[in-house]
């Protein structure tokens, strides 16, 4: 059998190869993007991104129901999204199986919060797989898809940042030879009008309970008996910590962890002395047991906030304490946060927003920040499409206080996930609402995955274009404006006419990516420290090509600067300088 | 120094090895070229870093871990055998993870971050000094020199891990292979030779 080297995300995506998975669709999102991305590469599956994560789990549920088994994978936020689906497709169940990929992110790495989505597969009564490495993440989606079949059910595979992009020995298998099935009309199952609905509803519950008999012997729920003085019952990565900190405790590890597995676990607790879950964020596991009326600790020890990891269970459970005084205590790292990359468009459309001091609601994408130094032009990012939403609503409620000073602002990706309904709203409601899209014509941030205006598809394939000015004026939106956002003087003089209107504008900063189109404007440019005053006007704009030398005088990286203008057009006295030739 | 070299053994069971540098400076190549490393040299290996926004010139971190049996994929605080810096701050940004008289390589290379013009936090100057603080395993690297000597700059990852080599117990052609399956294929040959420079400009700089 050959081993290699996978993510979690690679795992997921040959282990759907494996079983002979046919369709998958997702919107990116970190920890999640990878896996369409390498199931992109099976020529033997259809993969495509998805506007949205609803949508990619409509058309993956429909796939399913047409014969394929399929899968659709989204970041935690995203099932958010997708639930109205996920709650209904429970009643229905399957034809083909289709799992569910939530990639769950800990610690924030990447996201706006860090909800724990196990509760999803407990309030839609859809069993829940945690797979803790690679390995298990390749078995568990093989799992996932014969257990919908078998049991006639959607199959949540609940993942957190340090199984999708931590990487293991994973052993590969070839591709199973299965039959898509054919689509059958069934009125009484695919129909949930509230006669059939409250049928499939006793049929839920029915079906749990089978699931728990399942899941009491299945191979994937297992006890490492070890000594009997501590038990530990512990689920996906925490698994792998609990393993390093009680090398010698015996140990229940839930690979299937809802619905409980309730006989297996009261063998267990019935054998050892002392009961402990260990899990990340929510008490999910803790409670239930506490709620077979069995003595467990777990939360009164270990923090509900943030990733685990042997540190700090080692520390909850009095095994050491902090390492001593770091011999950095005295020493100021200076913070390497993220940054927009040199030559990014947004710099000038956010710099415009500044000089006219505008109150900007944010979105979600690279453009977020703008909320951080320099910039700090952006007052909210809270979930996709919000900006539109919250800048209608702000303005509804300050009535003239920000007249001609409100404006949302969010990327193409995010208004084709979210935004086109709070564009809607505008119209319907008779609001004044000004939005800029920054259209880069790529999903940028989660590493330039194709969208709807890019013109490919995720396995790079021509494809349509959405027009996005015929999209947004087709709505209702009468003013619809283009801008370049590397001429400043002309984006601040378009701001100022369309901020002024009385009227909701719509302006697209028509810009692509330059990461993305690998763009170089010119050779670096150069300052003449002679002119140059120390006003920092250039470090305003903040590009990481923009320093400081010895004098303080601004000096440009030349390896870094591409020529993109921005700085120039900034500085008064004209210090900054584009190469002649 | 030069006869300092970890192997998995009966005592040392797990070797960590913490790999930081900048976003697009080729960390993670590197690092998963480590675990292939080891799985050729028929070892379990895990490796874990976060990725996303980091790859928008952020601080970037890779954990390597390897030996008979690994379960997590994370170093704890002050268990790294290795610490490999491809820039100097970033060599003392998770310098808690060094066990103490562990290993500290450290490319000869500064990339301000920004924070330092804007917020104006001082790049610290004594770099090498503060590691000294907690080893006297401190190497420095000029791999930017050794890239370009090969003829190319963008193989400094290959030439970092040819000094890291040095300190790792592997049989050559465990570190040839891995990388002739990690690097595009037109470049296999540069990044070997890379790695081999790398691998003795350490010993005349250890």
């Amino acid at each position: 059998m050959e081993k290699t080297i996978l993510s979690g995300n690679e795992a997921i995506a040959r282990g759907f190869y494996e079983a002979g998975g046919l369709f998958a669709s997702a919107y990116p999102g970190t920890p999640s993007t990878e896996i369409l991305e390498n199931i992109g590469q099976y020529a033997e599956i259809q993969a495509q991104w998805a506007p949205n994560e609803k949508v990619a789990l409509e058309v993956a549920a429909g796939a399913a129901l047409g014969g394929a088994r399929s899968l659709a994978a989204m970041k935690h936020v995203g099932l958010n999204v997708a639930a109205d689906p996920l709650f209904s497709m429970s009643y229905q169940g399957v034809n083909a199986g289709i799992v569910i990929v939530s990639a769950d992110d800990p610690s924030m790495h990447s996201s706006q919060n860090e909800q724990d989505n196990r509760w999803y597969a407990r309030s839609a009564k859809i069993p829940m797989l945690e797979p803790s490495d690679s390995q298990e993440a390749k078995q568990f989606t093989i799992a996932a898809l014969e257990i919908s079949e078998q049991f006639d059910t959607p199959v949540l595979l609940r993942t957190t940042t340090r199984v999708n992009h931590s990487k293991s020995i994973v052993l590969l298998n070839e591709r199973a030879a299965i039959e898509s099935k054919e689509y059958k009309k069934d009125f009484a199952k695919n129909v949930l009008l509230p006669t059939n609905a409250r049928k499939k509803h006793v049929f839920v519950e029915q079906r749990l309970k089978n699931l728990e008999e399942f899941a009491n012997d299945c191979q994937w729920n297992r006890i490492e008996w070890g000594e009997k003085s501590l038990g530990i019952i512990t689920s996906g990565i925490s698994y792998q910590y609990v393993k390093e900190v009680f090398p010698h405790a015996s140990i229940l590890k839930l690979g299937l962890s809802h619905p409980l597995p309730k006989k297996l676990i009261r063998e267990f607790a019935d054998q050892v002395e002392k009961l402990v879950v260990i899990e990340e964020l929510d008490p999910f596991l803790e409670e239930q047991i506490a709620a077979m009326g069995i003595l467990v600790e777990g939360k009164n020890r270990l923090p509900n906030i943030g990733e685990l990891n042997s540190d700090i269970i080692s520390e909850a459970f009095g095994l050491k304490s902090s390492a001593g005084a770091s011999v950095l205590n005295d020493v100021p790292i200076p913070p390497r946060p993220p940054v927009l990359c040199p030559g990014c468009s947004h710099r000038g459309i956010f710099y415009a927003m500044k000089r006219l001091k505008l109150t900007v609601m944010g979105d979600i994408g690279c453009y977020t920040l703008a909320a951080i130094p320099p910039l700090e032009i952006m007052d909210t990012c809270i979930c996709m499409g919000a900006s539109i939403g919250y800048a209608e609503g702000v303005e509804k409620a300050s009535g003239e206080k920000l007249k001609g000073k409100l404006i949302g602002v969010i990327g193409d990706s995010t208004f084709y996930h979210s935004g086109i309904t709070g564009l809607i709203d505008i119209v319907y409601n008779q609001a004044k609402t000004k939005i800029c899209i920054l259209d880069n014509q790529i999903t940028a941030m989660t590493g330039h995955q194709e969208n709807p205006s890019s013109g490919l598809t995720l396995k790079k394939a021509p494809t349509n274009k959405v027009d996005l000015e015929a999209l947004c004026r087709a709505m209702g939106i009468k003013r619809v404006v283009k801008v370049d956002p590397y001429k400043i003087n002309e984006t601040i003089a378009t701001l100022k006419a369309e901020m002024a209107a009385d009227e909701p504008s719509v302006i697209i900063a028509d810009a692509p990516c330059i990461i993305r189109a690998r763009k170089v404007f010119s050779e670096p440019y150069f300052v003449d420290p002679e002119k140059c005053i120390m006003c920092g006007m250039c470090h305003k704009v903040g590009c990481p090509a923009i320093e400081k030398d010895e004098n303080g005088k601004t000096k440009i990286n030349e390896l870094l600067c591409i020529g993109c203008d921005i700085c120039r057009q900034v500085c008064k006295p004209q210090a900054i300088q584009k190469p002649v030739g | 120094m030069q006869n300092l070299k970890y192997a998995v053994t009966q005592k040392h069971p797990v070797i960590n090895v913490l790999m930081s540098g900048v976003g697009g400076q080729g960390v993670l190549v590197a690092s998963d070229i480590l675990v292939l490393v080891a799985m050729h040299a028929e070892l379990d290996a895990k490796k874990s870093e976060v990725h996303g926004m980091a790859q928008r010139g952020g601080s970037v971190v890779s954990q390597v871990r390897y030996g008979k049996k690994i379960f997590s994929p994370l170093i704890e605080m002050g268990t790294a055998d290795v610490i490999l810096a491809f820039e100097k701050l970033e060599a003392i940004r998770y310098l808690d993870f060094l066990k103490p008289n562990g290993i500290v390589l450290i490319n000869e290379q500064q990339i301000t971050p920004l924070s330092v013009f804007s917020a104006n936090i001082p790049y610290p100057q004594n770099i090498e000094e503060l590691c000294r603080k907690k080893t006297e395993h401190v190497v420095l690297i000029h791999g930017i020199k050794i890239a370009e000597a090969v003829g190319n700059p963008r193989t400094i990852n290959s030439v970092l891990l040819g000094a890291l080599s040095n300190f790792l117990e592997f049989d050559e052609h465990h570190w040839m292979k891995a990388i002739a399956e990690r690097v595009p294929p037109k470049t296999i040959e540069l990044n070997r030779q890379a790695f081999e420079a790398g691998r003795l400009g350490n010993e005349s700089i250890g």
